[in-house]
Formats: C-alpha cells, structure tokens, sequence
C-alpha cells in the first residue's frame, strides 16, 4: 500500500478500502500538520484544524467532489489554510463581542450588527479585485500563474512551493518576481487600478 | 562547516488520538446521494 501513488489511494480509497485513507494520512500528515502549526502556532488547535482538514477531504472525497488537478497534498492545505483564515474571522469577531458588555461605558447597539471583518462594499471591491487580478493571470506564462496562485491565493511560503515545483528557493523567487513585474507592466498598459 | 540553513523547519506531527479519530470518522461515515444534495450520514 505504502507503494501505491496518492491518486491510486484515492481510488481504492472511494471504492471502499478504509486502510488506502490510513496510508494517504500518514504519507501527508507531518508536512500538512507543520503547514498548519507554522501558521498559527498553537499545537492543540493545529490538531483541530488538520481534524476538520481530513474530515472535509473525507467527505469530499465519499462525495466524489475531488478532481484531480493538481497534487492531493496541495489541494489539502489548500482546505486548511481556508479553515484557517475562518479561525482568524472568528476569532476577531469574538474579541469585538466580548470588548462590548454592558458593564463598560464604551457599549454601543451598533457595535451587535456591526460586522467586524469587510463590509458589504469593500466585499465588493475585493470581489471585483480577484476578478481582475486573474483575469490578468491569464496573460502570464503558464509557470508563473502557477507560482502567483500558489503564493498569493493558497498562501503557501517559498520554500513549500519550491518543494512542491521541484525548483531551487532562487528560482521561485525570480519566477514570483517577474510574474508581479509582468503585472505591473500589463496594469500600466491598460490603466488598470486595483486599489481601494 | 555545517550549513545554517535557517528555511528549514522542524516537522511535526498531529496526536494519535487525532489519527485515530478521523480513520474512525470515515468508518462510520457515509454519504447519500440525492438529486439535489448529498447528505452525510452515520453508519451506526
């Protein structure tokens, strides 16, 4: 089993075989476990999160929902740094209620509907932004929309996606840098603003 | 001399019990198929 490639334990896996998912998790779970801990520094909720990481990819995975497009392990930290991102939501929303009882002075009805993270305008506007930015992805070569997409949208650091391109951290980094220098050339050409 | 190389990070691992948990998690999981949806249900 140990042997078997991840897409071929991802098969066996969904036609039932229980001991294909227990290889797919040892295989992956120390550089996913790390990713995860090296994000948020806490190894209780770093167990938590790499919990809800596999129960999503369990499910998607039953459900059928997994296409192979890229490598399973990218795809998984993808789900984990989305899970995440939410902790961090939560969390700043939950400061914003607890700062506001009624025992202080400083408490405000607005500060009940208030939503801490975006409003429905910036939202928008950041909506609008992602639109644009891949959009104009699509105009760079195809490694450097992959090196783009890896950084800044899966935030992934140098040395994950030097590791999992098979290139030199150098080469990364130059290949990060002409992709933005590209974009900037491709903003000026077209007048393209992407600020608030 | 030895290589300083200050990108490198110490690989960890999550608890047994966590391991533990999901492979018994998707022992008693299943998913049902409807036309609109798929629900996830406990085998139990």
């Amino acid at each position: 089993m140990k042997s078997k490639s991840d897409s071929l334990l991802i098969s066996l896996y969904q036609k039932g075989d229980e001991l294909a998912l227990s290889t797919l998790i040892h295989r992956h779970q120390r550089e996913l476990f790390t990713f995860i801990f090296y994000k948020i520094n806490d190894e209780d909720l770093a167990n938590d999160v790499f919990q809800d990481t596999f129960m999503k990819i369990i499910l998607m995975l039953k459900e059928g929902r997994y296409n192979e497009e890229g490598k399973f392990i990218l795809w998984a930290k993808r789900i984990a740094y989305n899970l995440i991102i939410d902790h961090f939501r939560l969390k700043s929303k939950n400061i914003k209620v607890s700062e506001t009882t009624f025992e202080t002075d400083e408490y405000s009805i607005f500060d009940l509907i208030r939503e801490p993270s975006e409003n429905i305008e910036d939202q928008l506007v950041t909506n609008q932004i992602q639109e644009d930015l891949l959009r104009m992805l699509q105009f760079l070569p195809q490694n450097q929309q992959e090196v783009i997409k890896l950084r800044f949208f899966d935030g992934l650091s140098f040395k994950e996606i030097a590791d999992h391109t098979d290139m030199s951290i150098n080469t990364t980094l130059g290949r990060v840098r002409y992709a933005l220098i590209n974009l900037r050339k491709i903003m000026d050409e077209n007048n393209i603003i992407l600020t608030r | 001399m030895r290589k300083n190389d200050s990108l490198k990070v110490k690989a960890l691992k999550p608890k047994k019990e966590t391991i533990e948990f999901l492979l018994n998690y998707s022992k008693n999981i299943d998913v049902v198929k409807t036309k609109s949806k798929n629900y996830p249900i406990s085998k139990n």
